[in-house]
Order: C-alpha cells, then sequence, then structure tokens
C-alpha cells in the first residue's frame, strides 16, 4: 500500500447511472480522511469495479446508486469479486438503493444476503461510512 | 549535393533510398536482398551499388538505417488485467516499434511459457499492478519466467514497490533485467514512455548485434532503429509539423506487410458526441500491430478471420485456397504476370485486412438506455474526425484500386459502433518512404516533412 497505513478504497456509481454530485463529495471525503481512493466516477460497471480492485489489491469497494437500480446492478459483485481473488474484500453499497418508499431493514437484508457488507440509506453522513470502515478494516 | 542515404533492412529486401536534402526531394531507390545470414553488408552494398548506378558515385552527407530483419524486435508484453496493465504495456511495446507477438495477463500459466520459449522473443516486458497495489502478479510472474528457456531481456515495468524483488528473482535466475517506471502507476494512468525508452535503449545496445546488424550499424552516422518506431516518428512529425511548417493535423496510417498490418493514430481521440468514456485513456500517438492479419505470412490467419465474418463472397473459395497456398509456398510471390488472375482476390484479402486492423485500433462506443434518457459509453479513442489516412506497404500501394481497399478505414454502417473516421481523405505513400522519412525526419525535420506533403497523394 501506498504509504503503507492507507487503506485503498475503489468507489463509484453502478449501472447506467449518471448522477454525479455525491460522487465528488465522496472522492473528497473519503481522501481528506486519509484513504487512498480510486475513483471510477458514473456509470461504472461491477467489471470496472473489480478490475481496479484487484490492479490496487484494495482493501474495500464502495458503490453508490442513485437511481433506484441498485439491487439489480449490485446481484452477482460478491461471487465476481470471489472469482476475481478478492476473497472478503469489503463490500458498502449506499445512495437511493431501491425504488420507493421501502422499509430500509428489510432492504438492508436483502443486500447482506447478497453478501454486501454495509448498505445505507439516503441521506447517510459519509462520515458514518468512514467510522465503519475504521472498524471493518481493523476486524 | 548534399545527399542522406536512408536504408530500411526488412526480412526480406534491404531497400534504400537518396534524399537531396538541398532540393528537398527523393532521388534514388534500390532494393537487394537483405543478407542477414551471412553478412548483412552485402545486401547493403549490393543496394548502395543500384543507387550508384543512377546517379554516379557519390560520398553521402549521411546515411541513415532502420530495421526490422531477423524477425523484427519480438516483444511479449504480459500485466494483470487485461484491460488495464496487460493493455497498457501492449501499447508501450508497440508504441517502441515492437513486434508484439503476444499479451498475457494474470499469472503466467505452463502453457505460455512453453509459447514464451517457441516465440523466442528478443525482450519480455513484465508489468501488473499499479504502484502501492497488486504485487503478487508480477513477483509471481518473475519467479516463473525464471523457469523458462530463452536469453532474452526482461524489462520489469510494473507495481514499483514489487519491482526490485522482480528484479533480485530474475538476476538469480539469470535473466539479464531493466526494471523502468510502471506503465500504469495509477489507477487508468498510462504511462508508457519511460519503458519505450528503456525498449529503445536495449534495441541499440545490446538487439542490434544480436541480430548480427553490429557490423553496418557502424557505418551509419546514427544508432540503428526499428523500422515501425522510424514509421511512427514519420506519422507524428506528419501530423504535428515544425516549427517552421504546419503539420497535417490528425491523421491515421496503415503499414499493411506481409507478417503484420500495423496501424497508427496522431489524435486525441476525445468523444466528438459527448459519450462517457470508460477504460483507459489511450495516448495521442498509438500504435497497434496485428500479428494475425498480414498479406503473406499471416494471410491464412487473416481469411480464417474473414471467414468469421462471412468469408469472401463474391469468389470461388477454391480459387482463394490456390492463391494463399501459393502466398504460403513463396511468401514473395506478386499477383502480377501468371498470377495475374488472383489480383483481384488479393485486393479483396487486403481490404479485409484494413478493415479489421482499423477496428481493432479505434475505439467503439455503446449507446446505453438509462432512466434519465439515452447515453453513450465510448472505450478507446474516437477517430471519427480524423481528416486523413495515409496508406503505405506494397499490398496496398501496389494494388490496382488502392482508394477502395483504404477505404474501409473509414466508418462504415457495417461496423457501427467502430469510431472510424467519418470523411478522411485517403493518401497513398508511393514510394513507400514513411520509414525513410522518420529516418530523414530525426537530422532534417523540416525537409522530410516537405517531402512527405509533396509525395503522399490525394486518391
Amino acid at each position: 500500500m501506498e504509504g503503507q497505513d492507507k487503506a485503498t478504497l475503489v468507489i463509484g456509481v453502478i449501472g447506467a447511472d449518471v448522477h454525479a454530485v455525491g460522487n465528488k463529495i465522496l472522492n473528497y471525503t473519503f481522501t481528506k480522511a486519509g484513504f487512498n481512493v480510486i475513483n471510477l466516477g458514473v456509470m461504472a460497471s461491477q467489471t470496472e469495479f473489480v478490475e481496479a480492485a484487484v490492479e490496487a489489491d484494495a482493501d474495500a469497494i464502495l458503490v453508490s446508486s442513485l437511481y433506484g437500480h441498485g439491487e439489480i446492478d449490485v446481484k452477482g459483485l460478491r461471487e465476481k469479486c470471489d472469482e476475481a481473488g478478492l476473497n472478503n474484500i469489503l463490500l458498502y453499497v449506499g445512495g437511493n438503493i431501491v425504488v420507493g418508499k421501502q422499509d430500509f431493514n428489510e432492504v438492508e437484508k436483502r443486500f447482506l444476503a447478497m453478501g454486501i457488507n454495509r448498505a445505507y440509506p439516503p441521506g447517510t453522513d459519509p462520515m458514518l461510512a468512514i467510522k465503519h470502515l475504521e472498524e471493518d478494516l481493523k476486524a | 549535393m548534399n545527399i542522406y542515404l536512408l536504408t530500411d533492412f526488412g526480412s526480406t529486401y534491404t531497400k534504400m533510398m537518396a534524399v537531396d536534402v538541398d532540393k528537398g526531394e527523393i532521388i534514388a531507390f534500390a532494393k537487394a536482398f537483405t543478407t542477414i545470414e551471412t553478412d548483412v553488408t552485402e545486401g547493403y552494398n549490393n543496394a548502395l551499388a543500384g543507387i550508384k548506378a543512377q546517379l554516379g558515385d557519390f560520398v553521402p552527407a549521411a546515411s541513415l538505417a532502420c530495421s526490422s530483419a531477423a524477425g523484427g524486435l519480438k516483444i511479449v508484453s504480459s500485466g494483470l488485467v487485461p484491460d488495464l496493465t496487460a493493455k497498457a504495456s501492449r501499447l508501450a511495446a508497440a508504441s517502441a516499434g515492437g513486434k508484439v507477438v503476444k499479451t498475457y495477463s494474470y499469472e503466467l500459466t505452463e502453457f505460455e511459457i512453453e509459447e514464451i520459449a517457441t516465440i523466442q522473443p528478443d525482450i519480455v516486458l513484465l508489468s501488473g499492478g499499479i504502484d502501492g497495489g497488486n504485487k503478487k502478479v508480477l513477483l509471481q510472474n518473475a519467479e516463473t519466467l525464471t523457469k523458462t528457456k530463452g536469453n532474452f531481456f526482461v524489462i520489469v515495468a510494473g507495481n514499483r514497490s514489487a519491482a526490485s524483488e522482480a528484479r533480485k528473482m530474475l538476476e538469480a535466475g539469470g535473466k539479464r533485467v531493466v526494471v523502468c517506471e510502471n506503465v500504469m502507476p495509477a489507477f487508468g494512468k498510462l504511462n508508457i514512455d519511460p519503458t519505450k525508452a528503456a525498449i529503445r535503449d536495449l534495441f541499440i545496445e545490446n538487439i542490434v548485434s544480436a541480430k548480427g546488424l553490429d557490423k553496418v550499424a557502424t557505418m551509419m552516422d546514427m544508432e540503428i532503429i526499428p523500422t515501425p518506431l522510424a514509421v511512427f516518428e514519420a506519422c507524428e512529425l506528419l501530423s504535428k509539423g515544425t516549427a517552421c511548417e504546419r503539420g497535417l493535423g490528425e491523421l491515421m496510417a496503415y503499414d499493411l506487410g506481409g507478417a503484420t498490418s500495423d496501424v497508427y493514430s496522431m489524435a486525441d481521440g476525445l468523444s466528438k458526441s459527448g459519450a462517457f468514456i470508460s477504460g483507459i485513456q489511450e495516448p495521442f500517438a498509438k500504435r497497434t500491430v496485428e500479428g494475425d492479419i498480414g498479406m503473406r505470412y499471416s494471410l491464412h490467419a487473416l481469411y480464417d478471420l474473414i471467414c468469421e465474418e462471412g468469408g469472401l463472397g463474391d469468389f470461388d473459395p477454391a480459387e482463394v485456397g490456390l492463391w494463399l497456398d501459393t502466398c504460403k509456398g513463396s511468401p514473395d510471390v506478386l499477383p502480377q504476370g501468371e498470377y495475374e488472375k488472383f489480383a483481384q482476390i488479393d485486393a479483396a484479402l487486403a481490404a479485409w485486412a484494413i478493415r479489421l486492423s482499423a477496428t481493432r485500433h479505434a475505439g467503439q462506443v455503446e449507446r446505453i438506455f438509462t432512466p434519465q434518457g439515452e447515453v453513450f459509453s465510448q472505450t478507446g479513442k474516437d477517430l471519427t474526425r480524423v481528416e486523413y489516412i495515409i496508406g503505405s506497404g506494397g499490398a496496398v500501394i501496389n494494388a490496382p484500386d488502392p482508394l477502395t481497399i483504404l477505404q474501409e478505414a473509414a466508418y462504415s454502417p457495417r461496423d457501427l459502433n467502430a469510431l472510424k473516421p467519418h470523411k478522411p481523405k485517403i493518401l497513398l505513400d508511393k514510394e513507400n518512404a514513411l520509414a525513410a522519412m522518420g529516418l530523414l525526419a530525426r537530422r532534417q525535420p523540416d525537409i522530410a516533412l516537405k517531402i512527405m506533403k509533396t509525395s503522399f497523394l490525394e486518391i
């Protein structure tokens, strides 16, 4: 790792989603918090997330989805990571990850069942994800 | 009269061009068989005699040369992910003028190790992992390479945190190693110039003599460079121009040879239609070399590709087969004289060679429908606004109708998603002067530019 103690994160907005603002905020916040950030920007495919994490030997992949198709876009990502040798890499998902007003506890369950480590509802403070990263990476 | 002698040691012919630099004109051309097996100076002297027969005796102001003899500069490149560091390593090797025979990704397998031993490359380029990223693949491949038979050089251009350990392993295994900066130091960021320089230095200092060119190298006024590098530099000059004279702007060039098809683009490649770019951003000056697309040694491989796309519809397959076998038996054959009846077939094959290598070189665009409407996603270079296409190489310039062949380099609805030039002007390098002009460009760029601008004719 660059500077040895810096953890490497791959971030981006998955699928055919072009919402760019939140992605820029996350890039800024995570970098400021001392992470080594690889930002794929908008319209990133699962393959791009996986390939970037392989080359960078990343510690975590943080997927944003703002247009309601998060569930279908993220499905299979854990399996792809396993296939690429990224065993036990941390996977976080956040944004407007499902359509409509659904009970987030149910939504979270569905994402955890897909092998995602943490799922966040709309309006989550990035600082919470940073806190979780610090905990999870120590574990 | 100041005469520059520009020599291209090819695999079959040693081609020599004499340029009067005071007038800025090509004044003579001669060729002789390359005599790499015995003494390459024989072929050189025979070609020189051919020039002197036309011009009388003279002492050249300078003699410059490039070479693709003895198999060219054979490179095998490798990286981690196919679309990332493996692609970057291939781009670096191709831009240095290498004949990139194979590009591997992930850990090298036993089968691939045997393949490398059979290829007998001059250089193996090892990359993989961005700086601070994956180390495992570079170290693993370095270890595997130490067990690979062959007298090749290894250039290590991967994750810098693993580079010195990789070097130690390779040196302990008896390999000669050069370490340089990572071809992809950060995600998606290309850094191919250091590798390009390392390849050039190895070629000049070691490979030239290994190929039996050292004696003739001492007769030259400049180091011998790989022929594709000379072509690359000619294209760059023609595009960018000099301080005194404008270049042509964005252009592409095709050099269709017997073994490979080389494509050059001098263009920024940014999207002209507002598409999102995915993958790595490719360089302004890009070369690709297709080892399975060529007009003689690789003709069977080319025909296999054509058959996958539906075949040469208008021609009798038996006749095509006959021509393929003729070319295999004697790679020097031309579709003339007793073989004239094959001229149409040869031209059709050449057109396919241009079409396929153009599609591989150009970027691709994909239309995606999203909840926010239609968007476009682009990988590689957008070449739609490129204004000039230059055709070079025997199969193109000697064809009865080169325009039909070279038009395959332009956009066509058949390859809907390939970002090829929409309305290019097509120029023909009738004198086959590209490589020679690349040599001249190193000493007399203004004159080389002037000659190219006057001798490449629009068709």
